[in-house]
């Protein structure tokens, strides 16, 4: 019993640290980039599709024995187009001015890479209740890299967090953080920091 | 919507490029674009898939919004995507050896790549005629493969040159993301 919380646990951490979407193996990065002007925005598209994960997951998970090889793929695809469709209607329906934020960008939850990925790497081998932990965990990772990336844009370009200003009147706001180029730079300046953080650790190990 | 096809055209192709500005298609743009003489098919196979499907995308709104099933279009839409991939697959295997086997193994993975779907949803809500469609879905691709091309450009002289070993792979691939979508900054208000 242990061995399997033990294994369980795996599961779960493996998506938050070891192989965080954004972070690790950057992928879903369009959505990433394109969201993440302000924290509230980046955290509800995290939310938004780690739903569409989960449940993805789930399906495919239950499904995966009367699949035919040849057609999953597609069906695949089409799950999850159902999901990312139920999401953009609930959000239109909770929140109009945060539907025009994302923008197109809910409902291109369909191509994002991760997505595909787990479901045909973890969800289409594994038992449901493992796939869904392992999606929570994945999908937990996904909205910690939006938001560690929504968190800094906002702060350096509009001087605000969670639409709360942090400096008063005299802060310059950076405008670049905002536009386009700015997610490209504080993405690449994380990937930098974990670099850094990485190559601290193994020196420290060959110090040992 | 009353721009004139061309607008359409120069103002995806320069001003909102797909990659550079409006963060569409970043994972091919990531992958792929490490040598010259792979980012260019790439580019023109995305380019044609693009055409594709933007035509079935036009064709098949009509009879959505006829039948009123707007709810179904996302679903339609990533369905003929696939599909469209399949198709000229299998029309450049029987007409084009030549060319199916210098695009062959991008070819499914356009299926995944967000900015064929991007058009499709834009040209959409965007409400575009016809030949609008047409000049976007093209504007796109041509804007996707001269990302694509400036990339792949940069990244081969990179090679030679002496960087950090903290910053090499991908934040260096991403640094210079970021350089080159302040460059086309410079284009906004081009196009309209």
């Amino acid at each position: 019993m242990s061995a399997q919380g033990v294994n369980t646990w795996d599961q779960f951490i493996e998506g938050i640290w070891k192989q965080n979407p954004v972070f690790v193996m950057v992928l879903g990065m369009c959505p990433t980039l394109a969201v993440t002007v302000s924290a509230m925005n980046a955290l509800a598209m995290g939310v938004a599709t780690m739903f569409v994960l989960v449940c993805s997951c789930l399906l495919v998970s239950l499904m995966r024995s009367i699949v035919p090889k040849e057609v999953r793929i597609a069906t695949y695809i089409v799950i999850i187009a159902t999901f990312v469709t139920v999401v953009d209607y609930a959000i239109q329906a909770v929140s109009l001015a945060l539907y025009d934020a994302l923008g197109a960008f809910i409902q291109l939850i369909v191509v994002n890479c991760m997505i595909l990925g787990r479901a045909e790497a973890h969800a289409s081998k594994n038992p449901p209740w493992i796939a869904v932990i392992n999606a929570v965990g994945m999908g937990i990772g996904f909205a910690i890299g939006l938001l560690s990336l929504g968190v800094v844009r906002e702060i350096l370009g509009s001087g605000t967090l969670f639409g709360v200003s942090l400096f008063g009147e005299g802060f310059q706001p950076w405008v670049v953080m905002v536009l386009p180029p700015g997610g490209f730079f504080v993405l690449g300046g994380w990937l930098l920091v974990f670099a850094l953080w990485e190559k601290r650790k193994q020196a420290k190990e060959a110090a040992k | 919507m009353t721009d004139s096809a061309f607008q359409i055209f120069v103002n995806i192709l320069l001003a909102n490029n797909m990659v550079l500005a409006m963060f569409l298609g970043l994972c091919p743009f990531l992958g792929v674009s490490a040598r010259l003489d792979t980012a260019v098919p790439m580019g023109l196979a995305t380019t044609f898939v693009m055409l594709v499907a933007s035509l079935c995308a036009f064709g098949l709104n009509l009879v959505l919004t006829a039948l009123h099933l707007e709810f179904l279009r996302l679903i339609c839409y990533i369905v003929i995507i696939a599909s469209a991939v399949q198709l000229v697959e299998m029309v450049l295997k029987k007409y084009s050896p030549v060319l199916f086997r210098a695009l062959g193994i991008y070819l499914p993975l356009i299926t995944t790549n967000c900015a064929v779907l991007g058009v499709a949803l834009f040209q959409t809500s965007r409400e575009y005629n016809f030949v609008q469609s047409m000049a976007f879905a093209l504007g796109g691709g041509a804007g996707f493969t001269l990302a694509l091309v400036l990339m792949a450009s940069v990244r081969e002289r990179l090679q030679l040159s002496n960087v950090p070993n903290l910053i090499q792979g991908t934040s260096l691939t991403l640094m210079l993301g970021g350089i080159l979508s302040l460059c086309f900054m410079g284009f906004a208000g081009v196009g309209g």
